[in-house]
């Protein structure tokens, strides 16, 4: 065992010590930001945060409190998901926002209810009665079909013309915000069928969130496909040098990265039980944040799912507690880009101790 | 069959007006090892370039395994059987050992397209038996690339071209960068695949490494061979007088 324990000029190494997974920060930083809400609450509004003070309530915890953390985050941690797997292939994705917009404009016309309070939806938009209360599959596999289109449009664009992902997908967030704007000449689609609404009602999207995550955080770490989009995000030239199809292999990220917007789009516009062409302007951008806060590195290569679910926790619970504070949302965005920034900071700050150490 | 792995005749490169490479003949047989030397711009990378196919050659033919071969790319001369060990290494910093040694080419336990399931213990394995197989001592095989030290990293890169039974493997200065102590576990993984019959292409400045390691040495000068030399019929001092054009075998008389 001798040569296991020495290196190469007799350097020692230490098996036991290995560097810390980059996602125990993370959970500590999350740990950390509850703590502090925790004792402002009890200092300034004589409350917990996050346990349970009322008698008519049993349980230890503060459940509402809890769910509405985790609601509020699971629609972008959807989008996060994807842009998670596009910025570890080395890229970056500006147009999920916009696919949101269009694609609930989309799956939401075809989503329509005939019948509005027991009269007839007489505002049934873009299509006429005809179209009306179609079966749920139909808005279901529209709406992924506009996010295939619109991830599989980015992926072949960065893969094949090889301009910047930046590029590429700021074109298509501008082009998606315009398609969702025209789809209706910018009138508003309301009153989806029962089992469309159903999708985004509760704690559904939830559900789907942690369905997705769990999904993706096994795709990464024990597919085919999740190595090689470290590979790609590590060295893009080593991977075309072992054999990787490296365009095949992008536009197949950024196909994925629009489908998980689109499912987003429809969860959002049946939780509204609306589609406004507005809808998810920002959201890639908070998307992205999720993602670094969970450690992602934006020079790809590096971050894991459960990264970016405990970077989508952290929003909420800041969110959450800035509500339980009772402080403006000015001061909650102000915070949310000292924590984006900070992230990348404390990042940067571990990786050029971890690379000093050979 | 004869046992020539490779062959080259009339082997040329011009880029432009520039004649690279001129009339090349070469060839190595199984279980040789090959010294090419030559001066910086005597034509050594740009032929090891025609061969691997990471540049396309201006006229000549190449004979592979016994076929007269014209890969398109890279990766199919890689497929044929010919692993090169570029300066550059072609590894993945954040993955670790078997990520690396069988990146492009993953062992799987289900096959389901691009989400086919790694079989991550049948890699792990593996790489221990090649790494074993090529004597290299990595102290822990989990830990990512960028975390290893040069020579540490010229181990996996040699190792992976080892792991896969390639027909011919190629090193472009592959101590050029390492201190003494990587330079000697380099050699010896060197000496190991030579005992094993590899056949070996060693692009090498090292006098000492080249007289140690390899059977013949090859001379490149301006472009063109001028000499093929038997390790026992010479000495440094005679390579020399090769490489700097004091010298030039008889039979290559016209290239001078």
């Amino acid at each position: 065992m001798t040569d296991t324990t020495h290196g190469i000029g007799g350097l020692t190494f230490d098996t036991k010590k290995r560097a810390l997974p980059p996602e125990l920060g993370v959970a500590l930083a999350l740990v950390l930001i509850v703590a502090i809400f925790e004792i402002l609450g009890r200092i300034f509004m004589h409350d917990s945060f996050l346990f349970n003070t009322r008698d008519s309530v049993d349980g230890l915890f503060n459940m509402a409190r809890l769910k509405i953390i985790i609601l509020q985050v699971s629609i972008i941690g959807i989008i996060a998901i994807g842009v998670t797997q596009v910025i570890i292939s080395g890229g970056i994705d500006l147009s999920s926002g916009s696919v949101v917009g269009a694609t609930a404009m989309i799956a939401m016309s075809f989503a329509q209810a005939g019948t509005v309070y027991g009269a007839e939806n007489t505002r049934a938009v873009f299509f006429t009665q005809g179209w009306v209360d179609l079966p749920l599959a139909v808005p279901l596999l529209v709406g992924l079909l506009c996010g295939l289109v619109a991830g599989g449009i980015n992926g072949l664009l960065i893969a094949y013309t090889r301009i910047p992902p930046f590029i590429a997908t700021l074109g298509m967030m501008v082009a998606a915000r315009g398609i969702a704007k025209w789809w209706t000449r910018g009138q508003p689609v309301s009153f989806p069928t029962e089992s469309y609404a159903a999708l985004g009602a509760g704690m559904t999207p939830v559900l789907i969130f942690a369905g997705v995550a769990i999904l993706f955080a096994l795709a990464l770490k024990y597919t085919v496909y999740g190595k090689h989009t470290y590979a790609i995000g590590s060295s893009e030239s080593a991977a075309r040098m072992s054999g990787i199809k490296v365009a095949r292999h992008k536009v197949l990220v950024y196909t994925i990265a629009g489908v998980l917007a689109a499912l987003a789009a429809i969860v959002l516009s049946s939780k509204n039980l609306t589609a406004q062409s507005g809808m998810g302007v920002m959201y890639e951008l908070d998307a992205i944040a999720m993602a670094v806060i969970g450690g992602i590195s934006l020079q790809g290569g590096r971050g894991s799912v459960l990264g970016t679910v405990l970077g989508a926790l952290i929003f909420g619970v800041i969110i959450s507690g800035f509500t339980f504070l009772k402080l403006d949302a000015y001061y909650q965005e102000m915070v949310k880009g000292v924590i984006i920034v900070g992230a990348v900071v404390l990042d940067q700050w571990r990786q050029s101790r971890h690379s000093d150490r050979i | 069959m004869s046992d020539i792995v490779l062959k080259t005749e009339n082997l040329t490169k011009h880029y432009g007006g520039v004649h690279a490479l001129e009339g090349a003949n070469f060839e190595i047989r199984r279980g040789e090892a090959v010294a090419i030397m030559g001066d910086n711009g005597a034509g050594k990378s740009t032929f090891v370039r025609q061969i691997t196919a990471v540049e396309q050659r201006t006229s000549g033919t190449i004979w592979f395994d016994g076929h007269d071969v014209a890969f398109k790319d890279p990766l199919e001369a890689r497929e044929a059987g010919i692993e090169t060990v570029f300066q550059n290494l072609a590894l993945a910093d954040h993955l670790n050992v078997p990520d690396n040694l069988f990146l492009g080419r993953e062992l799987v336990r289900f096959r389901l397209g691009p989400f086919s399931i790694l079989d991550y213990k049948a890699m792990r394995k593996a790489t221990l038996e090649g790494l074993q197989k090529t004597g290299v001592k990595i102290p822990n095989i989990n830990n990512t690339i960028q975390n290893m030290s040069g020579g540490q990293r010229q181990c996996v890169a040699i190792a992976r071209t080892a792991t896969f039974k390639s027909k011919l493997i190629i090193m472009d200065e592959p101590t050029a960068a390492l201190g003494v102590q990587e330079t000697a576990q380099v050699e010896n993984i060197l000496h190991t695949l030579k005992s094993q019959g590899e056949p070996v292409i060693l692009i090498s400045h090292n006098m000492r490494q080249v007289m140690e390691i390899c059977d013949r040495i090859v001379v490149f000068r301006r472009g063109r061979i001028v000499a093929n030399l038997r390790k026992e019929d010479t000495d440094g001092q005679d390579v020399v007088a090769y490489i700097t054009g004091a010298k030039t075998q008889e039979e290559y008389a016209g290239a001078a």
